[in-house]
């Protein structure tokens, strides 16, 4: 029964913001855009929805911080960036304002090291990022933290430009 | 009736598939530097098992490093009576093996064969080696194990089985196959990552890492039953299971009081209790062969590095220093030295360390070699490293002098870990 509500719910945003991007290609944006990305950027931009988005559901705007989904670090630090923590923040207040969303945080690491040992960092990572929701207004019964490891390599390939794409906690919303 | 021609066929490309999985090449590099010359000469009897044999002797002890084949140029004698040792002295030979094999009426294939002093004109030993339908490799290794602890003194280990993991795009596959990479066995294959896969002591059992809860989780699963256990899943990750040398206790490290932390456990999961306190990573436990210490990786003073604890609580001793971080550390069967995988200047390299003296030495140049495991008799290391762009499978005598790079058809081998002596 909550499923379709949340179903329903969903479509109706669908149908709201149908000019929008698909949240997956928001999400799949590169680190810098995750730090970078504006705060919610109000009526003023674009005629056609600006009516609309009062309504909207900030996590399906592209527009706004949520879009970001993915939180990056250096290598083998498992603290959440002072560029990265205006996002998570932004994802704690809106997880205490909607109680009925869950989200699970996965920690992932470079493959530098042993997987072993990446296991453990990627899971500190990802339970750093569920204690900053935590203290940030989120329930403890909406989050649940993974490790991956070095395991689910998002880009291939010995070099930094990979490494720095695999080290990384995603806040992935249950659908 | 297409529909089926199409299932056969689609049948005959998996076998062919299954069967290009089979191939396998090996590369040797260096030679150790006291080679025993000895003759290797093709067995009479049945001309086919005695070919397969010879090739499956021949490649052990060479690669062992140890051994310097002599050719036999023609010359085959099966019986000591048909032996001329001047023509064996003349080509430098120290020891010529020679025997015959057959098949027997019940399938079994049945070798008999002969170790010959060339220098002394003795017979150093005599033995009949017998084995079940189609395991003629097993025979071959087994002869193997036979000529190299009469000819080193040293236990064989070419009749012992790895284990390890291959990668294919997101496919993975646990593997368990024979010292020379050849009889691959599958255990297990799945779309979820598998991870650090160790042996029972007794070779019947392995514990392994698998992903297909969702999470991290350790399962034991009978490699003759093929039945497995679930044994920890508590939130959070589950993982690097070792078992102590008496079989009885499982080290694992679970996240689920905080940070990695190291736990022993029956092997079926019950009379769980935490061992170590750090807020840092302690991961990766391996007991010595006393069961008296567990080394394990822990970045608790800041980065990662090799320490080893009592097993029943006590201090944490750190033994890795200098540059680098450290991983991955495995004791050697004597307990005397251990290995580890170490990390500098961006390069893998594989590390021994003498626990007396506290020297550590590279047993390889560095690259990206990883995860250390030693053979029973503690004189080779098998290790993942990486050629051709593919994670292979790699030895190194224990003296750094004998490298072998083992290539599996396809994917990426990793985690290997060498098997017990049966």
């Amino acid at each position: 029964m909550k499923k379709i509500i949340v179903s329903i719910v969903l479509l109706n945003l669908l149908a709201a913001c149908a000019s929008n991007k698909p949240q997956e290609t928001a999400a799949a944006s590169a680190p810098a855009a995750a730090a970078t990305a504006p705060v919610a950027a109000g009526g003023a931009s674009t005629g056609a929805t600006s009516t609309t988005q009062t309504v909207v559901d900030a996590l399906n705007d592209p527009k706004s911080i949520l879009a970001g989904r993915s939180v990056y670090y250096p290598f083998d630090v498992a603290a959440v960036q002072d560029a990265d923590k205006p996002l998570v923040q932004a994802h704690a207040k809106y997880l205490s304002e909607n109680a009925k969303r869950t989200v699970k945080l996965e920690g992932n690491c470079d493959e530098r090291g042993s997987n072993e040992y990446n296991l453990g960092l990627g899971q500190r990572r990802a339970d750093g990022v569920q204690k900053m929701l935590e203290l940030g207004g989120a329930k403890a019964a909406q989050l649940t933290s993974v490790s991956y490891g070095e395991e689910k390599p998002k880009a291939a390939g010995h070099e930094e430009a990979a490494w720095s794409q695999n080290r990384r906690t995603d806040i992935n919303y249950a659908k | 009736m297409l529909k089926a021609m199409q299932s056969v066929l689609g049948l005959l490309m998996l076998l062919q598939s299954a069967l290009a999985i089979a191939g396998l090449s090996i590369e040797i590099i260096g030679a150790g530097e006291h080679q025993i010359p000895v003759a290797i000469v093709p067995m009479g009897g049945d001309e086919k098992l005695a070919q397969a044999i010879n090739e499956v002797v021949s490649g052990d002890l060479q690669r062992s490093g140890l051994f310097r084949l002599i050719d036999p140029a023609g010359k085959l004698p099966h019986q000591p009576s048909e032996v001329s040792y001047p023509d064996w002295q003349v080509r430098g030979a120290e020891a010529i093996a020679i025997g015959t094999v057959t098949t027997q009426a019940n399938g079994r294939i049945e070798a008999r064969f002969r170790l010959l002093d060339v220098v002394k004109h003795v017979e150093l030993m005599g033995q009949a080696v017998s084995v079940g339908d189609g395991q003629v490799r097993a025979i071959g290794h087994r002869i193997a194990d036979l000529i190299y602890e009469k000819l080193t003194g040293d236990q064989g280990v070419f009749s012992t089985r790895i284990a390890y993991v291959n990668r294919q795009g997101k496919k993975f596959s646990l593997i368990v196959a024979d010292s020379d990479g050849y009889n691959e066995q599958i255990v297990l294959t799945q779309n979820e990552p598998i991870m650090s896969p160790n042996w029972s002591p007794d070779g019947g059992h392995l514990a392994y890492v698998s992903f297909e809860t969702g999470h991290a989780a350790v399962f034991v699963q009978s490699l003759y039953t093929n039945q497995r256990k679930l044994v920890a899943d508590f939130p959070g990750s589950n993982s690097a299971p070792a078992w102590s040398s008496d079989g009885k206790r499982l080290a694992v490290v679970l996240t689920r009081d905080g940070g990695s932390q190291i736990y022993l456990m029956r092997p079926d999961g019950s009379e769980l209790r935490r061992i170590s306190f750090s807020g840092g990573i302690d991961t990766e436990p391996n007991f010595s062969p006393d069961g008296q210490y567990l080394l394990f990786t822990s970045d608790r003073g800041g980065s990662a590095q090799v320490y080893r604890m009592p097993v029943e609580g006590g201090a944490a001793q750190r033994l890795t220093f200098g540059g680098g971080t450290s991983y991955s550390p495995r004791h050697s069967p004597d307990g005397k030295s251990f290995v580890y995988t170490h990390l500098s200047g961006g390069k893998f390299s594989i590390s021994l360390q003498d626990f007396q003296s506290g020297q550590s030495e590279a047993l390889t140049e560095g690259g990206w070699e990883k995860k250390p495991s030693f053979a029973p008799n503690g004189k080779l290391i098998l290790f993942a490293s990486e050629a051709r762009g593919r994670g292979i499978l790699a030895t190194v005598s224990s003296d750094g002098r004998v490298k072998q790079h083992m290539f599996t058809q396809s994917g990426d081998a990793r985690e290997p870990v060498w098997g017990p002596r049966l």
